[in-house]
């Protein structure tokens, strides 16, 4: 089973611990063997250890540590929010947030839509059971 | 001498530091104008003498003096503030009881009264909870609002709480226990209209939101894998 996912220029990237907890960053240059130099959109160009990286498998075309307009650009031409969004990583993640964010009222009435839903595959399975035997 | 408030002035001498000032002594004669008020009053000070003290009262020696110097309290002024009512507590707000008879019960506030108190109804046709006070500490915030326009809390405060003053009985025993049984449990009838009077509007607005009413009678509880320091209400 080879790698995949590979540290290089235009790797997309999404911070998993520090203060940028969550946010997807580009890899704009290697440092050293532990360090990369990483950029967002909404952040300052800064220095990330790998080890608070997780490597997605979206990857951009630029050139090693470019102006911030050209990394914008690069960004908006390969569509990666676009692309994050539907990829199911991303997808789960936006679902967590959501069900994070649930107020006590929206999670009674998800509880409600829940046994209902039940209720209608119950019935439905219920039907099916009757037809065969 | 009498002082007048005045507004307190700028100093003359600003500090070029600390204990420092820009100007030198006879330079701040100058400024002050203490020149000026030597002239007016013909090259001296001007001296005002003191004000003849007023007459006071003859203190006669007290008669008794107490054997044991006894100490005083101080004096304490502190007046208590009434209670911050959280901002996430608006009137219409449902809020969740945690203690006491009608724990996890979804419930509207309708407003503060003057002790610091919630006050707080079910709407008691929707989950049994009558016009109640509540404190505020044992109580969760919810950022559910019911439509609060047309509802009138004016008439309620804290008096309308107090308990009824019994009537002093006898103390035979026979007669005791059985009066004491029927004084028991007769809610009086304005109590009664008090309740639908406020309930009745706040329902209407209730049912207007579907499911809130299912939500309001239902109790809150925490189930597993509910952590409340990371729960959103």
């Amino acid at each position: 089973m080879p790698f995949k996912r590979y540290v290089e220029i235009g790797r997309v990237a999404l911070v998993n611990y520090g203060e940028d907890y969550g946010k997807l960053v580009v890899i704009v240059d290697v440092i050293d063997q532990n360090r990369a130099l990483v950029d967002a959109p909404d952040m300052v160009r800064s220095q990330m250890n790998f080890k608070r990286l997780s490597l997605t498998d979206i990857k951009i075309d630029i050139k090693r540590v470019p102006k911030k307009k050209e990394l914008l650009a690069a960004m908006e031409a390969a569509d990666v929010k676009k692309k994050w969004e539907s990829s199911s990583w991303g997808r789960k993640l936006i679902v967590q947030k959501r069900r994070a964010s649930l107020n006590d009222f929206d999670r009674f009435k998800l509880m409600l839509a829940k046994i209902k839903r039940a209720g209608l595959v119950k019935s439905e399975l219920a039907k099916m059971k009757k037809q065969s035997a | 001498m009498a002082a007048k408030a005045t507004v307190p002035r700028k100093t003359r001498n600003p500090d070029l530091i600390r204990g420092v000032g820009k100007y030198s002594r006879s330079k701040m004669y100058h400024k002050r104008g203490l020149w000026a008020i030597k002239a007016k009053n013909g090259g001296v000070f001007p001296r005002h003498d003191a004000r003849p003290a007023a007459e006071t009262a003859l203190v006669k020696p007290p008669k008794f003096y107490p054997a044991d110097d006894v100490k005083k309290p101080l004096v304490n002024k502190h007046k208590p503030k009434p209670t911050k009512l959280r901002a996430s507590i608006t009137p219409g707000t449902v809020l969740i009881i945690l203690a006491g008879r009608f724990k996890g019960k979804r419930v509207v506030f309708l407003k503060q009264l003057s002790s610091g108190l919630l006050l707080v109804t079910g709407p008691f046709k929707i989950n049994g909870v009558p016009l109640r006070r509540v404190n505020q500490s044992y109580v969760i915030g919810t950022s559910t609002k019911v439509d609060f326009s047309g509802v009138n809390v004016d008439k309620f405060d804290d008096k309308y709480f107090a308990k009824a003053v019994e009537k002093k009985k006898k103390k035979g025993e026979g007669e005791f226990f059985e009066a004491e049984k029927e004084e028991k449990n007769v809610l009086p009838h304005e109590k009664k209209d008090d309740q639908k009077s406020v309930d009745t509007l706040l329902i209407k607005s209730i049912e207007t939101v579907p499911d809130l009413k299912t939500y309001l009678a239902a109790r809150f509880s925490l189930r597993s894998g509910m952590k409340p320091h990371e729960l959103v209400f």
